[in-house]
């Protein structure tokens, strides 16, 4: 392994306070927790939004606080859900008494600790709702099983969530656009190359050099195969593909597309496959609102990527244009 | 034959050694269907359970059950933490005010735990999780009751975790494999094993001293 950190065990501890420290005006750490909040939280009568997750995906999710967006995100271990004390920091931290709305993203572990959390700030009067983004195409959606996980496209959750809440909509109403995302957004990825969590020491898995792996998960879950590595252009196909006919996308629709890195691949590489990706959507007639291209929800050092679709109506277009002040969007 | 305090103390003890010596196998086990993080989270919350423990002269069996699911939960992370933290929490529940305890109490205490795992993770036995060593753990110690042979006890926990093997998972992070899943073992089935391993072990050896 080879990385620059301190002790595998503190990596999370020593990010938290070098994020505080590079960044004072916007964030705050609330005190003997792994929570990172707005430096002015509570933002009086407005809705508060938490999220968080496992750390090394990063900027999401701390990079995604401040105005526009998240209230408050938590940060757990690498690649693992933060505990339900440390969830109910946040929301509590947040709280200005206009509810907290939770972005999950579906994973059995943060399904679990979001939702134990949940239970115990409402025991405590505090008004929360939750909602559990299941972006990705890669797995098979059931309802006897798991489901889909959530990967890049919750990022459009939280910018869109986000700024409704900035509008000082009511909690039913983030919620209600938040679900509308989550209907209209997938996501697909696949990776080059492993990633070393620190603590484990070693890779969680190898990919040979001539091959990648389709449908990757951003912890480095299996995909949904190998394949020989191909050309930029027949990636980009293959995931563009399976994204465009799950969502059942038509001509005439109008997009926002993220092109993300899962940490290794440079943007050079991104603006290739976005090639292939604007291409694709202007011959089939989909008419592309914005593009996103850059890191925004990693996996460490792995190499790959992801592309997200998000379906836009009137409405979520004009919430995702509006002004957000954070690290990580742009 | 009651079980005391002092007994479940040194099997709770004797289980988080146990996870810590056997972390990089755990990891390994998630590393082939998981996300790689099982045995770093486990042995982390059972560091923190032993040394709770063992700064706090327990004489409530509820309250030492109550103190190892709490610490579990907020020291795990994961969906390893919530599950076997719960179990521990709402089984110990009816333990309250209690020195010791009968095995068949002990059982009891499994299945409470086991009913509570299936509502916070929506599960069933065969889903090639933790209650494929849980429930037959459960089961053996409910029908041997007094009689139980604890080295008999462990194969039957490890005949189980081996089980998992050829279970297709359907929830939990092994899901997202599907048909892929089967041929490995369930990272959670084992390190339960080694729980009830350690368990038995405890038993076995003071029954011996007795």
């Amino acid at each position: 392994m080879k990385k620059l950190i301190n002790h595998p065990e503190q990596v999370v501890r020593d990010m938290i306070e070098g994020v505080v420290l590079a960044h004072p005006d916007r964030l705050k750490n609330v005190p003997d927790t792994s929570v990172l909040i707005r430096a002015d939280a509570p933002v009086r009568g407005k809705v508060a939004l938490v999220s968080g997750g496992g750390s090394g995906h990063e900027p999401a999710h701390a990079g995604y606080v401040g105005k526009g967006m998240l209230d408050g995100a938590v940060c757990g271990e690498v690649f693992t859900s933060p505990t339900p004390d440390q969830v109910l920091a946040a929301i509590k931290a947040v709280d200005s008494g206009e509810g907290v709305l939770l972005v999950i993203k579906n994973y059995t572990g943060d399904v679990m600790n979001f939702e134990m959390a949940a239970e115990l700030a409402e025991a405590e009067g505090i008004q929360v709702t939750k909602v559990i983004v299941n972006d990705d195409v890669a797995v098979e959606n059931s309802t006897y099983t798991t489901g889909r996980r959530g990967i890049a496209g919750t990022v459009f959750v939280h910018k869109i969530a986000g700024a409704q809440a900035e509008n000082g909509a009511s909690l039913q109403d983030v919620e209600r656009v938040a679900l509308k995302v989550i209907e209209n957004v997938r996501s697909m990825g696949m990776a080059l190359t492993s990633c070393t969590v620190p603590a484990a020491g070693k890779p969680g898995f190898s990919i040979p050099e001539d091959e990648m792996e389709i449908g990757m998960g951003i912890h480095g879950e299996p995909g949904t195969h190998r394949a020989k590595i191909a050309e930029a252009d027949s990636v980009a196909s293959q995931l563009l593909s399976l994204v465009i006919n799950d969502m059942g996308l038509q001509e005439g629709d109008r997009v926002a597309v993220m092109i993300n890195s899962l940490g290794a691949t440079p943007q050079m590489e991104l603006y290739v496959l976005n090639k292939t990706v604007g291409q694709t959507l202007k011959s089939r007639g989909i008419q592309v609102h914005k593009t996103y291209v850059g890191e925004y929800m990693t996996s460490l050092e792995m190499a790959g990527c992801s592309i997200s679709v998000l379906r836009l109506d009137e409405e979520l277009a004009e919430l995702l244009d509006a002004d957000a002040d954070t690290l990580g969007w742009k | 034959m009651a079980i005391t305090i002092k007994q479940l103390v040194l099997w709770l003890e004797t289980a988080s050694q146990r996870i810590l010596q056997q972390k990089s196998y755990l990891t390994e086990l998630d590393q082939a269907i998981g996300d790689g993080d099982h045995g770093i989270n486990l042995s982390r919350g059972f560091q923190e359970v032993t040394s709770r423990i063992q700064s706090t002269e327990y004489d409530d069996v509820g309250q030492l059950f109550n103190a190892v699911g709490s610490t579990l939960i907020q020291k795990v992370g994961g969906a390893s933490g919530p599950i076997y933290g719960i179990a521990f929490v709402k089984g110990g529940a009816a333990l309250k005010g209690r020195q010791e305890i009968t095995i068949a109490e002990f059982s009891q205490f499994l299945h409470q735990g086991i009913a509570a795992i299936k509502s916070l993770g929506k599960s069933e036995e065969g889903n090639k999780t933790v209650l494929d060593v849980w429930a037959p753990v459960a089961s053996y110690l409910t029908e041997n009751g007094e009689n139980t042979d604890w080295a008999k006890a462990i194969d039957h926990c490890w005949e189980h975790a081996e089980k998992t093997k050829d279970l297709k998972a359907t929830k939990g992070r092994a899901s997202y494999l599907g048909e892929r899943s089967i041929g490995h073992l369930d990272p959670g089935a084992v390190s339960s094993a080694y729980l009830f391993e350690a368990l038995f072990q405890t038993l076995a050896d003071g029954n011996r001293a007795v």
